[in-house]
């Protein structure tokens, strides 16, 4: 595994390898309140209050231990690894969104996770989660503008009819996993970082995906992709992580990694 | 692009290459070299107001956008934008106009009860929203980045949004029981601006305080309530006083309550019958010292713990 490692630092470009991520032994511990084991009732709670027992309703997950690794402009890197493995959470951590508990991340410019999702609203039209989304990553009112029909024309939505000024709730789960997915690919990024998005859509829009990912890595220095599905890793990436029960297991290139992983889980 | 990805692939290539410069520098040494950032590092307060400023548009959208989303299902629609106030003014003037009789010596008793519902309803519901301004939005903390206080500071817009619209029923109420409108119905203007920052610095000190314990979502109605009755929502607090020995402090204190001072401003430029003696002393000092207060204090408090939001 230390062969591993070393095989993909320097190559023969090391000169102009310019590290845009760089992960320093880094821990996430997320606080989970309200997990008592006892009873679920009022009188359980009180009589834990009263005998000063509070630490019963928290419990620590230790999502990312000791990750590092560095990232480089250019490289498109696939997180891999079982579910609950800390993917996300080392993507969310790159991102700046979950702080360290221990050990740092540095980044070049602000990463941004594709997880636009958040910040839309069902109970609004398309029209204004277009315009919504698109502020909430940090676009100014004229570049939403600009990307508008774009955006529209990518998702699909309007191929059946003018869906776009329906609220979002009115929309089947595929469409509105595929207009979210149109609105966080809209903008360029220095740092991207995907989670799990191309897993939604129908086949021919899951290519359509695939390509933009392809375009996003040229605009963008670096991109993270999470997925459970191996060929659309092999399709866009060119280096893989593997992260078991938080820990790094392996860090190479595609076709290496991705032979173990499946090596291991018996495919 | 395509030469990275072919040496990488080509591991024979890799394994060959000679050694990186960077070899030996530790992790926060390539970091500095490179003029990488720290991830989640909170901005200096100067860089964070510039980012707030570049997000304004969001703030903007965000508010009106939640605004409209909150009646969508409702069938009578965005008509209980101002319902809600009305039927809110309507049962205050049930129980303490008519049954408890609190407006025995209020001249103008509807206006006045009116004006202090919708005043005292801004403030509190910019601090309920700012309590679950961040415990309720963790899923929007946790995807994107952007300056927290873009929440706290949307949910009070939204409320200010809210209550113009109740302004506009206020009015219609005003010329419906005679009131003729002057120039001094302009002094609205001020006295909201100044307790729309007032009630921003309490949001964002809510929403520190809720992210920390979520808890405070279920105990503030009781604490807001309490300050209603201690505010002259539904009678005159000079009135109440007239006659009767109380302590200087709670006296001083019963003045100074902002939610007090802020009623009182609107009743005064609203309602002829409300005159300038009925204003507490200083008023106009109190409250631009409350906005000014609160909206520094809350900012910088709000600040202080940027990059902790979200966690656990």
């Amino acid at each position: 595994m230390a062969e591993q490692m070393d095989a993909v630092q320097p190559t023969a470009a090391a000169q102009e390898r310019i590290p845009t991520v760089i992960a320093d032994e880094l821990h996430i511990v997320y606080r989970v309140y309200g997990t008592g084991t006892g009873k679920g009732s009022a009188t359980a709670a009180l009589s834990r209050i009263v005998r000063r027992r509070p630490s019963v309703g928290v419990r620590e997950v230790h999502a990312v231990k000791g990750v590092s690794f560095t990232a480089y402009r250019g490289e498109s890197i696939g997180l891999i690894g079982s579910n609950g493995s800390g993917k996300s959470t080392l993507l969310k951590a790159v991102a700046g969104l979950l702080p360290a508990e221990r050990g740092k991340v540095y980044t070049h410019g602000q990463p941004s996770l594709l997880g636009v999702n958040a910040a839309l609203m069902n109970d609004l039209t398309g029209e204004k989660n277009v315009v919504l989304g698109g502020l909430a990553m940090g676009m100014s009112r004229e570049q939403v503008r600009e990307r508008y029909d774009e955006i529209v024309d990518f998702s699909g939505i309007n191929e059946k009819g003018d869906f776009i000024s329906l609220p979002m709730r009115t929309y089947s789960s595929g469409m509105a996993a595929r207009l979210r997915f149109s609105i966080a690919a809209a903008k360029d990024h220095d740092v991207l970082l995907i989670d799990e998005a191309l897993a939604t859509g129908d086949r021919a829009f899951q290519k359509r995906s695939e390509a933009r990912i392809r375009e996003l890595r040229k605009e963008a220095g670096t991109v993270f992709l999470v997925s459970h599905n191996n060929n659309s890793i092999r399709d866009t990436c060119d280096r893989v992580l593997w992260l078991e029960r938080g820990e790094l297991l392996m860090d190479g290139p595609t076709d290496e990694v991705i032979k173990a992983y499946e090596k291991q889980t018996g495919k | 692009m395509s030469t990275v990805s072919e040496t990488t692939h080509d591991s024979a290539v890799a394994m060959s290459a000679p050694p990186s410069a960077d070899e030996g520098l530790t992790a926060a040494q390539r970091a500095e070299k490179y003029g990488l950032a720290q991830s989640g590092a909170r901005p200096s307060l100067a860089e964070y107001i510039r980012e707030l400023w570049d997000r304004r548009h969001f703030i903007s959208a965000f508010s009106s956008a939640r605004l409209t989303a909150q009646f969508s299902q409702a069938k009578l629609g965005q008509v209980w934008q101002v319902a809600t106030p009305l039927l809110n003014a309507l049962v205050y003037y049930l129980i303490f106009g008519l049954l408890i009789g609190t407006r025995k010596g209020v001249p103008d008793y509807v206006p006045f009860l009116v004006t202090g519902v919708f005043i005292f309803t801004f403030t509190q519901s910019s601090v309920m929203a700012g309590t679950r301004a961040i415990s309720g939005s963790l899923g929007l903390v946790r995807a994107l980045h952007f300056p927290r206080a873009c929440l706290p500071i949307s949910f009070s817009l939204m409320q200010l949004q809210q209550l113009l619209i109740s302004m506009g029923v206020l009015v219609a109420i005003l010329l419906g029981f005679g009131q003729v409108p002057t120039w001094s119905w302009l002094l609205v203007i001020p006295a909201l601006a100044l307790q729309f920052v007032f009630n921003t610095g309490l949001a964002m000190v809510m929403a520190r305080l809720g992210s920390k314990t979520p808890d405070l979502a279920q105990l503030m109605p009781f604490i807001m309530r309490t300050w209603m009755y201690a505010s002259g929502v539904m009678f005159s607090i000079d009135l109440i006083l007239k006659g009767k020995h109380v302590p200087h402090i709670v006296e001083v204190l019963l003045y100074s309550n902002p939610a007090a001072v802020y009623i009182d401003l609107v009743r005064f430029a609203l309602i002829d019958s409300f005159k300038a003696h009925q204003l507490p002393p200083h008023v106009w000092a109190f409250a631009g010292g409350w906005a000014v207060l609160a909206g520094v204090a809350g900012f910088v408090y709000f600040w202080k713990a940027e990059e902790r939001y979200g966690r656990g």
